[in-house]
């Protein structure tokens, strides 16, 4: 159970570029909970993420993961519990070093690394076994350095990763949206395929509404550093994206912030 | 031709490839470029030689020179690391204290090793000539250095200091504290390189303070140099493509000597040599931007 409580984060404190990005966020995410996120360009999220993994801190309020207060660690503190994938399919993982090098760094997510060798044969055939799930061939590539997948093997590559050490939390920030619409599907069916099986906690931004309803169970809208719609259950059921998308010309004051939030 | 020149010139690249293999360490698996071997070769030169003199065992004095050069990383790792200082900066302020430092340890400039024991002299007891024991002793010591540190980027930890280097970002996400990270592969760096130090004074007999200006220079062309000729396909490679850069860098700079120049020419050789080697990747970006 990941939970939030009045969270504010400000940029540049106290200069004239004061950003408030996060503004009094409270949110509570029950286990097995699938959110998606939306909201403008600048709403907050990639920024709500990165605070509850730890990547900035917050100026006020509490984060709290599984009842711990976890308000004070450093990201890499937060790792064993949490995992992530960002919008850049070369954030996920280290060019230079091989599918099974990148695999076994992921392996040990969390958790003390030691002098004995990375790689052993046991976790080659591990490694195969779960590239096998990606049909994507890469069991074949163990090593080949990940520079010379496409970014779409990158991300899928990335999002296997996760899955090696059970996370108790998954943060996907716009993690298909630079893939080409068939990739990103396919990233978007594994996503669900890994998170959804395995009932991981899930907080998931995404730019396109139809997905934003019809992935997970809890759809947020964010803006100006604040949650502006929380739906859930039969209301997000009975939503339509006409509807969303009209509420959220609402209370963006009008305008819509880009056209791709209209493709699907 | 006077062929012993080369020959030295063989043994100073492969007791000089010990600091070569710690600057790859930071410069190309950190992605660090560190300063701080300019002062942490002539660190481990005055360890050992200050301990050589006050009558401690070679062996022992070569031992304790890389533990005073990682003590020398840990401070540039801890001033980056902690502090947030920038690593050339933070390189800088450890090379110009080690100045002060190395100064103390030497007690004078100059600190000659005549008629003191050295570790090259262990094997000359047993039957080889000094030179030739002086190639087995360096060159014994570079391939093991070789083999640990291949063994070592292979260990769960090397992984995750190689990725450190490569995507900061990703590691701290996979719960890596990077900037230990650093500190520590800072202060493997300056071991090696205090060792290269301690093994270089004995060779030469002497250790100078002035010894370790120009070292970083050096060790990138040695790097360069290795990685044009072998390549950097594979971790084994390219250790050996880098130590075989540092012999190749000794004995263009005898030959370069052989042709008249002056030594104090090398620095501005060197400069240049890097200095073309790190800006060719623009040209070949600005030939591809051009045909595009
Ligand atoms: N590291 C940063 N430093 C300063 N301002 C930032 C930083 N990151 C984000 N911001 C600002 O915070 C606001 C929210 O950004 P962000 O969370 O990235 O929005 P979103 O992901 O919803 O598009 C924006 O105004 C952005 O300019
Ligand atoms: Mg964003």
């Amino acid at each position: 159970m990941l939970e939030l409580h009045e969270i504010t984060k400000i940029f540049n404190k106290g200069s004239v570029n004061e950003k408030i990005a996060l503004d009094n966020i409270s949110l509570k995410v029950p286990p097995g909970d699938f959110i998606t996120i939306i909201g403008g360009n600048g709403a907050g999220k990639s920024t709500l993420l990165n605070c509850v993994a730890g990547v900035f801190p917050v100026e006020r309020g509490k984060i709290s993961l599984n009842g711990e207060d976890v308000t004070a660690l450093p990201d890499y503190r937060r790792a064993g519990d949490i995992a992530r994938i960002f919008q850049d399919p070369m954030m996920g993982t280290a060019g230079s070093m091989t599918v099974e090098e990148n695999m076994a760094l992921a392996l040990k997510r969390g958790q003390k690394r030691g002098l004995v060798r990375g790689i052993n044969e046991s976790r080659r055939q591990f490694f195969r076994e779960k590239l096998l799930l990606l049909q994507l061939g890469l069991e074949n590539r163990l090593g080949v350095p990940v520079m010379l997948l496409s970014g779409g093997q990158r991300q899928a590559l990335t999002l296997l990763m996760t899955t090696l050490v059970q996370p108790r939390l998954v943060l996907l920030d716009e993690h298909t949206a630079s893939l080409d619409p068939k990739t990103a599907l396919k990233v978007l069916e594994l996503t669900r395929e890994l998170v959804e099986k395995n009932k991981i906690t899930t907080l998931m931004v995404t730019h396109n509404m139809e997905q934003a309803l019809r992935v997970g169970n809890r759809t947020i809208m964010m803006h100006e550093g604040k949650i502006i719609l929380d739906i859930k259950g039969e209301q997000r059921e009975k939503m339509t994206v006409a509807e969303l998308i009209d509420m959220f010309r609402d209370v963006s004051g009008g305008q819509v912030q880009s056209d791709r939030m209209l493709l699907t | 031709m006077n062929l012993t020149v080369f020959e030295g010139a063989f043994i100073q690249g492969l007791i000089y490839g010990l600091m070569v293999l710690g600057v790859f360490l930071t410069f190309r698996i950190l992605d660090f470029p560190d300063l701080t071997v300019d002062g942490s070769i002539t660190l481990g030169a005055a360890v050992a030689a200050s301990l050589i003199i006050t009558g401690i065992d070679p062996v022992v004095a070569t031992l304790l020179a890389p533990l005073a050069g990682a003590l020398a990383g840990l401070v540039t790792g801890v001033l980056h690391a902690k502090f947030a200082i920038p690593p050339l900066l933070a390189g800088i302020l450890s090379m110009i204290g080690l100045y002060s430092i190395n100064l103390r340890v030497l007690g004078r400039p100059n600190l000659p090793l005549l008629r003191q024991p050295t570790i090259y002299e262990y094997l000359a007891g047993a039957g080889f000539t000094l030179r030739s024991s002086e190639f087995i002793l360096s060159a014994a010591v570079a391939l093991i250095l070789i083999l640990l540190l291949y063994y070592f980027l292979n260990t769960e930890t090397g992984q995750a200091l190689r990725a450190t280097g490569d995507n900061e970002i990703m590691m701290r996400s996979l719960g890596v504290n990077t900037g230990r990270m650093k500190i520590m592969g800072l202060a493997l760096s300056n071991g090696m390189v205090a060792l290269s130090g301690a093994m270089i004074a004995q060779y030469q007999g002497f250790a100078d303070v002035s010894m370790g200006i120009g070292t970083i220079v050096a060790g990138l062309a040695s790097v360069i140099v290795g990685e044009v000729l072998l390549g950097r396909s594979r971790i084994m490679v390219w250790l050996f493509a880098v130590l075989l850069g540092s012999i190749l860098y000794r004995l263009i700079i005898a030959l370069v000597l052989k042709l008249g120049f002056q030594p104090t020419d090398l620095k501005l050789f060197t400069a240049a040599i890097v200095t073309i080697a790190l800006i060719s990747p623009f040209f070949k970006d600005y030939l591809k931007k051009v045909k595009a």
